[in-house]
């Protein structure tokens, strides 16, 4: 079983069933598998902090929401997530694929890598690094977990997780 | 007539849905006006209000009003794409276009000049689009609910504001009893 399947199969077992995405060459496969899952709604955004207001309606609306994105779009999802996810206290898996990590092949690509992670702790959002297929096992405690907190969480997945380009 | 105009008449119409709030004024005015658990009170991130709603529709069956603006829909122009490719028939998205960025101090948005919001939702594919003038909003509102089809309302009046209080309430605040509200109406 691929981690795109792996990572669809834990979203359906924790109950996940709104699920938001952006696109990127590593996610094309995750988000393939959502649109093909019935339990899932699939929901296109154009932009992050679209994506993130669409989240907050839907676990609003009584859904357990997630979005699949990029960490180059993390820039534009900063007022969303201190004034909307964090402020209101909603829970909010972010899978996130880790561009520009070791194995990247674009080089503007590590611009944004080398500031992804600073980012995320000066937000003081919880951060898992995905580095080794295996680290998927650790995709339903960490989902559990983030709805239990109540709080967005990120998923970083590099290049090395996906199997490299 | 001017937002709070608009709002005062539509609350009759709006009082027993769901309602997302836009950012600043707007919120501050519906909640002065009529404050209760089924309004959803944005206190931040201007844009989002049609998102939040669209995210709300599409998740439960009770009707979802997004109240907006005209500034914001600019702001997150990238909604009307989304909207009219997911329509939710329990969704109606009311743009109050009063030309101006009223919660800044009333800057002109291009809205007010070249750009008319009505045509772009109707070109990126929203099927019932609606622009009225502000005495109109009760009859388009009344009408798009009994329609049971997603419809985007233009509404347009002119820019101007009234002396509002802040919001006191804590945002987990606003969330928990509106989550209880929709969870009573989805029971
Ligand atoms: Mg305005």
């Amino acid at each position: 079983m691929s981690v795109s399947d792996k990572i669809v199969e834990s979203l359906v077992k924790n109950k996940v069933e709104f699920v938001t995405t952006v696109p990127c060459k590593q996610l094309a496969g995750v988000i393939a598998g959502i649109e093909n899952t019935p339990e899932i709604m699939h929901i296109p955004s154009n932009k992050e902090d679209e994506g993130m207001g669409l989240c907050a309606g839907a676990y609003m609306g009584g859904k357990r929401p997630a979005i699949i994105m990029q960490n180059t779009a993390l820039g534009v999802t900063f007022n969303t997530l201190s004034s909307l996810t964090q402020f209101y206290n909603l829970p909010l898996p972010m899978i996130i694929s880790y561009r520009g990590e070791i194995g990247e092949r674009v080089a503007i690509q590590v611009e944004m890598a080398v500031h992804t992670k600073a980012l995320l702790q000066q937000l003081k959002i919880q951060t898992y690094h995905f580095h080794e297929p295996d680290d998927i096992r650790d995709l339903d405690s960490i989902l559990n977990h983030t709805f239990m907190s109540r709080k967005p969480t990120a998923i970083l997945t590099d290049s090395n997780f996906w199997g490299g380009y | 007539m001017i937002r709070s105009d608009v709002i005062k008449d539509l609350i009759p119409v709006i009082t027993d849905e769901l309602v997302v709030c836009n950012i600043g004024l707007p919120s501050q005015e519906l909640h002065m006006m009529d404050d209760q658990p089924t309004n959803f009170y944005m206190l931040g991130t201007m844009g989002l209000a049609s998102s939040i709603g669209l995210g709300l529709a599409l998740t439960q069956k009770s009707k979802v009003i997004a109240i907006d603006g005209d500034g914001s829909i600019l702001t997150n122009l990238g909604t009307l794409p989304t909207i009219a490719n997911n329509p939710a028939d329990n969704f109606v998205l009311f743009i109050v276009d009063n030309g101006s960025y009223g919660s800044t101090g009333d800057q002109p948005t291009y809205a007010g000049m070249k750009t008319s919001l009505a045509a772009v939702a109707s070109a990126c594919g929203c099927e019932n689009v609606v622009e009225c003038q502000a005495e109109d909003a009760v009859e388009t509102m009344k009408a798009a609910l009994a329609s049971d089809k997603m419809t985007i309302i233009v509404c347009k009046c002119e820019s101007g504001n009234i002396p509002v209080p802040v919001i006191e309430l804590d945002a987990p605040v606003i969330k928990h009893r509106f989550m209880e509200e929709v969870k009573k109406r989805n029971a």
